[in-house]
């Protein structure tokens, strides 16, 4: 008589997504920094209406000195005053609304198409892989910022613009990984049984694959965010991302440095805010990958 | 060796066929119409289809994309439409030089804060060096660099005048340091990266544990043994970055007023300057490609796995 089959079970001990991420946010600082930093940025992006202290695209003469100078920090401009006496402070909270609508949704879509097309590219193989693939080998050839500037010069500059432009180049790096992902993915048993079964490839890449590329997918979807926000703030910056007077942090500092030797605020303000909000970006996906998906490799 | 190459050649080919139609489809399916943007506001009908006719733009588009591929292939990417009488080439060729000092010159910054850093960091992993720079590191990807750059002209050009403010002239290489050590500050993170990765790697392999027993002294374990390992991936980061600088880096040659590549495809693009637009974008894109291909000969000389 053979011994019956043992089913393995699941170790009882292994506790559940939220506890383990729980855990590991409280060994690590930098994580709970970044979760920290992101709770704030939403908070200022939603309160903005009711944190700022002037609306965003108010000029006030008293915002100016007698001799056109902005006034610095302190008194009724917490931050100082902009250029066209607007306050910096408001500008700031309603450009937060900015960075992050446009990093999120850029990146969002760019998401989307790059694991549509990895997953697609991946299972099927054969004619459709090369063409795709080709069409990403050529897209990432093109350098991004010049692609997005020289797109949006022919499309005309505007927040949805910026939000198409930077997905429909960003889509690529993805698009490779998850290629790689379902490469090996579809030799495992249970794709083959799945296809034995005769199920319709629809169904097995939505069912059987997809949930299998949700890690990484969290992971690079976090770091893309960061990636896209800073896009756009080169964008803005170069005075092709969102169109004035709504203000975006990289055109906040576009419009400060050339009064940057009598008025560093402007540089400083936009500019921190930037770095920490990409930066916690940075950090959540890199403490995501640790926590999901410690296989994956390093960006870029 | 030679079959490696008579695979990847072709495979650069495609895509370089691709990048030229791209770059092609993407600045002719223009909404504004460039012959009015040369006319003027106040030019006739007559005058704007005669310009038409002059640039080729009443012909099809397929007629246009066959043409400009033609002289594409012979180095001819046309003439420019706000520089009246200048060949893309040339101009490009003059807006060259600029872009690849900073490029090479921001390479060089890369490699040589990125490396000791990653360095320093894998010597004692968990340490507080290497959370230090870890930390630094990640900071230093995450911010804007033309952040970086203003910060750095306002403290080292306007606070005190160690360099010049902005434009290019005789000596230059004061109008290049600021502007590259701004693009290698950025990049040096990856590599200081790369290097703690792949030198923690290599210090975990039997090999060192070999060194190690033999006694040989820690710093030549991590200097001789260890470093060759991070060789090849460096090579690779720095001929993508190479590549990816010589055309242009739009928002640095901005911020310093450089008269370089990237500054050249941005007024053009101000002005709807096609030509100057699609030959900017295809040569950085040509770039790009032909560093990779140099990266994945190189890697194939140096490491025999590859070849296959």
């Amino acid at each position: 008589m053979t011994a019956p089959l043992e089913i393995p079970q699941g170790d009882p001990a292994l506790p559940g997504f939220g506890l383990r991420a729980w855990r590991s946010l409280r060994k690590d600082w930098p994580a709970l920094l970044s979760i920290v930093l992101l709770v704030l940025l939403a908070l200022a992006a939603i309160l903005a209406p009711l944190l700022a202290p002037h609306p965003p695209l108010a000029t006030y003469p008293d915002g100016l000195q007698a001799n056109g100078a902005p006034v610095g920090p302190g008194g009724d401009f917490p931050l100082g005053a902009d250029p066209n006496g607007r306050d910096v402070l408001s500008r700031l909270l309603y450009g937060a609304r900015v960075s992050l609508v446009i990093g999120i949704l850029a990146n969002g879509l760019a998401t989307v198409m790059g694991v549509l097309v990895g997953l697609v590219a991946g299972y099927l193989g054969g004619w459709t892989e090369t063409v795709l693939m080709r069409i990403t080998d050529v897209i990432m050839s093109f350098p991004i910022l010049l692609f997005c500037i020289a797109l949006i010069a022919v499309t005309g500059p505007s927040a949805k613009n910026v939000v198409f432009v930077i997905a429909l180049i960003y889509w690529t790096a993805l698009a490779r990984i998850v290629r790689s992902l379902v490469l090996s993915l579809k030799e495992r048993e249970f794709v083959v049984a799945a296809r034995t079964l005769g199920l319709s490839h629809w169904r097995i890449m939505r069912k059987h694959l997809f949930p299998h590329l949700v890690p990484t997918i969290i992971v690079y979807a976090t770091l893309g965010v960061a990636s896209s926000i800073l896009i756009e703030a080169s964008l803005s910056f170069l005075g092709v991302g969102v169109p004035v007077p709504d203000p975006s942090w990289g055109q906040m500092i576009e419009q400060g440095k050339d009064y940057f030797q009598i008025a560093p605020w402007l540089l400083f303000a936009p500019g921190v805010c930037l770095i920490l909000t990409v930066l916690a970006f940075n950090l959540a996906g890199d403490w995501l990958r640790d926590l999901l998906d410690p296989t994956a490799p390093e960006r870029r | 060796m030679s079959r490696f190459l008579l695979r990847r050649l072709p495979q650069a080919l495609i895509v370089l066929f691709g990048v030229v139609t791209l770059a092609f489809l993407m600045t002719h399916v223009v909404p504004g119409d460039p012959a009015r943007l040369i006319a003027g506001p106040n030019a006739s009908a007559a005058t704007v289809a005669s310009i038409h006719h002059e640039l080729g733009l009443d012909r099809s588009l397929g007629y246009q994309y066959w043409t400009y591929l033609r002289q594409a292939v012979q180095g001819d990417l046309g003439t420019s439409y706000a520089l009246q009488g200048t060949s893309v080439a040339s101009a490009i060729g003059h807006a060259l030089p600029v872009s690849a000092a900073v490029a090479v010159l921001g390479v060089l910054w890369e490699v040589l804060l990125g490396v000791p850093i990653g360095i320093i960091a894998a010597y004692r992993p968990r340490g507080l060096l290497d959370r230090a720079t870890t930390f630094g590191s990640l900071i230093g990807l995450s911010a804007p660099p033309f952040w970086l750059g203003l910060l750095l002209l306002y403290a080292l050009a306007y606070k005190s005048s160690v360099f010049p403010l902005s434009g290019y002239s005789n000596p230059y290489i004061n109008y290049l340091i600021l502007p590259s050590f701004t693009l290698g500050l950025g990049g040096a993170a990856w590599y200081a990266r790369l290097t703690r990765t792949n030198m923690l790697e290599a210090l975990r392999s039997p090999y060192v544990q070999t060194a190690r027993a033999k006694g040989m002294p820690e710093s030549v374990i991590l200097l001789r043994h260890c470093l060759r390992n991070v060789l090849s991936p460096l090579l690779t980061m720095l001929g993508m970055d190479l590549g990816y600088f010589l055309g242009g880096v739009v928002v640095i040659e901005s911020v310093f007023g450089l008269p370089g590549v990237g500054k050249l495809t941005f007024d053009a693009i101000g002005t709807l300057d096609i030509p100057m637009i699609t030959g900017a974008v295809l040569f950085a894109a040509l770039f790009i490609v032909v560093m990779n291909l140099l990266v994945d000969l190189a890697y194939a000389a140096i490491d025999p796995r590859v070849r296959r």
